[in-house]
């Protein structure tokens, strides 16, 4: 899988999850099997680099999303 | 006057210990002088506003803080932690109110005129108000708003040659006793090896990539004054693996009361002549010592390094000279499952650059709990749901007895059909040949 092919495969499956805004690393990380763990996380960084993704952190965890998608900031597990 | 009424705060300044309602006032008041004409880029009567919100939250039981966001600064997925108000009409000082993670230096060594800097950066873009030092151990910058964090970001990496510790799923930043700087009981060069751990996993301290957090502490010796055992996912622990070098001449000091125990710590009042039957040898945990005539002796085998008569004799009992650390994996508060301390999985290991065994063991640690821990488990709960001789195996280590507490306390280690000579097979006719009954 290309680089292109993933990112579109992990907006897809983000967008596919309706009700959902926010994702655990592991989540984005099952969506492209196909690429290792390590390479998910540079192209996640990549993709918060490209404003695509945003980071969401309640100071113990941390979730990705697609940028401007669900509530910006409230309590966790508050969607 | 106070811009908000705190009776119930104001109880918490009445008897002998320290404030944090004093602290926040005495920065109130500062702030409301201004006597330095600080250009405040957040509101100045933040601090006021901090004791209204947290008098409402005392009185109504509730919190009025809304905690997490998207904010941070560009590129990193730690380091800022953002914090809202519920109620910003009110108390509009504290509607932004984020906290910033700063890496501190190995073993918390400043100049005055960094502390200074920071507090006038502080002032100036923050609240002013400080935690010195948060339990990840990094300087903790309380309260700013959203438009504030690059700029203090900027100052940080440019300025104060620092950057910013680790929050959420992230490595969190690694910290480390004062070690070989100050301690003769360092068995490793903790700073050193925090430092470097710190520029090597840097990535993972500012891009979350785990299921959940994790620490790594480095102890210089089994005094743990960093708390690895408890506190940290990977805790490095000192030791050494040769005896504890005795100096005979100075244990004679010791019972002749030439030289004061326990470095004259505890000296406000006389506890009596020191006694070393009753205040170490008694007290020994594996009863590895005694005196034969004026002599000390140790049976360095049984040691289990606890500490107590190296801290009480300094003078006349050191560390050995063969030094590592003691690797433990899993130690944790109890949030999802229960507290935990660390498991030894590495009995002994050297610590010396480039470090690379442990490089090697870090790298399948976190693979394998990249790959199979579960969102928001720690890796020790990881290793407590595959269980331990799984787990060591997965990790290409060899069982060891000084990994249970006890022989037979813990059937942790089954034997596979290939490790028995003859495997599972047998003939009852030849076992009959040898047990009758």
């Amino acid at each position: 899988m290309d680089e292109a092919a993933a990112r579109q495969a992990i907006i897809d499956g983000m967008q596919a999850k309706k009700g959902k805004s926010k994702f655990y690393f592991k989540d984005l990380n099952s969506m492209i099997p196909e690429m290792k763990t390590l390479q998910v996380k540079k192209l996640l960084g990549q993709m918060v680099n490209d404003q695509i993704l945003e980071y969401w952190s309640s100071g113990s965890t941390t979730f990705y999303g697609l940028k401007g998608a669900g509530k910006q900031h409230s309590g966790e597990g508050e969607e | 006057m106070a811009k908000h009424e705190t009776p119930l705060l104001d109880e918490l300044e009445k008897g002998p210990w320290p404030s944090f309602v004093s602290d926040i006032k005495r920065e109130a008041a500062s702030r409301a002088k201004n006597e330095k004409n600080v250009e405040f880029q957040i509101p100045a009567e933040v601090c006021e506003d901090l004791l209204g919100v947290v008098e409402l939250s005392y009185h109504e039981g509730e919190t009025h803080w809304k905690h997490g966001g998207i904010v941070g600064v560009f590129g990193y997925g730690g380091g800022v932690i953002g914090r809202y108000c519920d109620q910003p009409q009110q108390f509009p000082g504290v509607a932004h109110f984020h906290t910033m993670r700063v890496n501190q230096p190995s073993g918390l060594y400043y100049s005055t005129d960094f502390l200074r800097q920071l507090c006038d950066l502080w002032e100036f873009r923050g609240s002013g108000m400080t935690n010195m030092h948060g339990s990840t151990g990094d300087i903790v910058l309380l309260g700013t708003t959203t438009p504030q964090l690059e700029e203090v970001f900027h100052e940080l990496t440019h300025k104060f040659e620092t950057d910013l510790g680790g929050s959420g799923s992230n490595l969190r930043t690694p910290s480390c006793c004062l070690g070989m700087s100050r301690c003769e009981f360092a068995c490793y060069d903790t700073q050193a090896i925090c430092h470097e751990f710190t520029n090597v996993y840097q990535d993972f301290l500012h891009r979350p990539a785990f299921p959940y957090k994790f620490k790594f502490k480095f102890d210089g010796c089994p005094n743990c004054c960093v708390a690895s055992i408890a506190r940290s996912d990977l805790s490095f622990i000192g030791l050494w693996r040769d005896n504890i070098r005795i100096d005979q001449e100075a244990v004679k000091a010791y019972i002749g009361g030439e030289i004061p125990p326990n470095g004259g710590a505890h000296a406000d009042r006389d506890w009596g002549k020191f006694d070393i039957q009753k205040e170490i040898i008694d007290l020994c945990p594996t009863k590895c010592m005694w005196m034969e005539g004026d002599t000390l002796k140790i049976n360095d085998k049984e040691c289990n390094h606890c500490m107590h008569c190296i801290n009480a004799m300094p003078r006349a009992l050191r560390i050995g000279e063969d030094r590592g650390c003691a690797l433990l994996l899993g130690a944790k508060a109890p949030i999802l499952d229960g507290a935990q301390m660390g498991t030894l999985i590495v009995p002994f290991i050297k610590v010396e650059p480039p470090y690379d065994p442990i490089h090697e063991l870090i790298e399948k640690i976190f693979d394998f709990w990249m790959e199979e821990g579960k969102n928001r488990e720690r890796v020790g709960e990881t290793m407590k749901r595959f269980g331990l001789a799984k787990y060591l195996e997965i990790m290409d280590l060899k069982p060891d007895p000084r990994m249970i507490k006890e022989p037979r306390a813990n059937p942790y280690i089954f034997w596979k059909e290939e490790e028995v000579p003859g495997g599972w097979d047998r003939k009852i006719e030849d076992y009959r040949s040898r047990h009758q009954m």
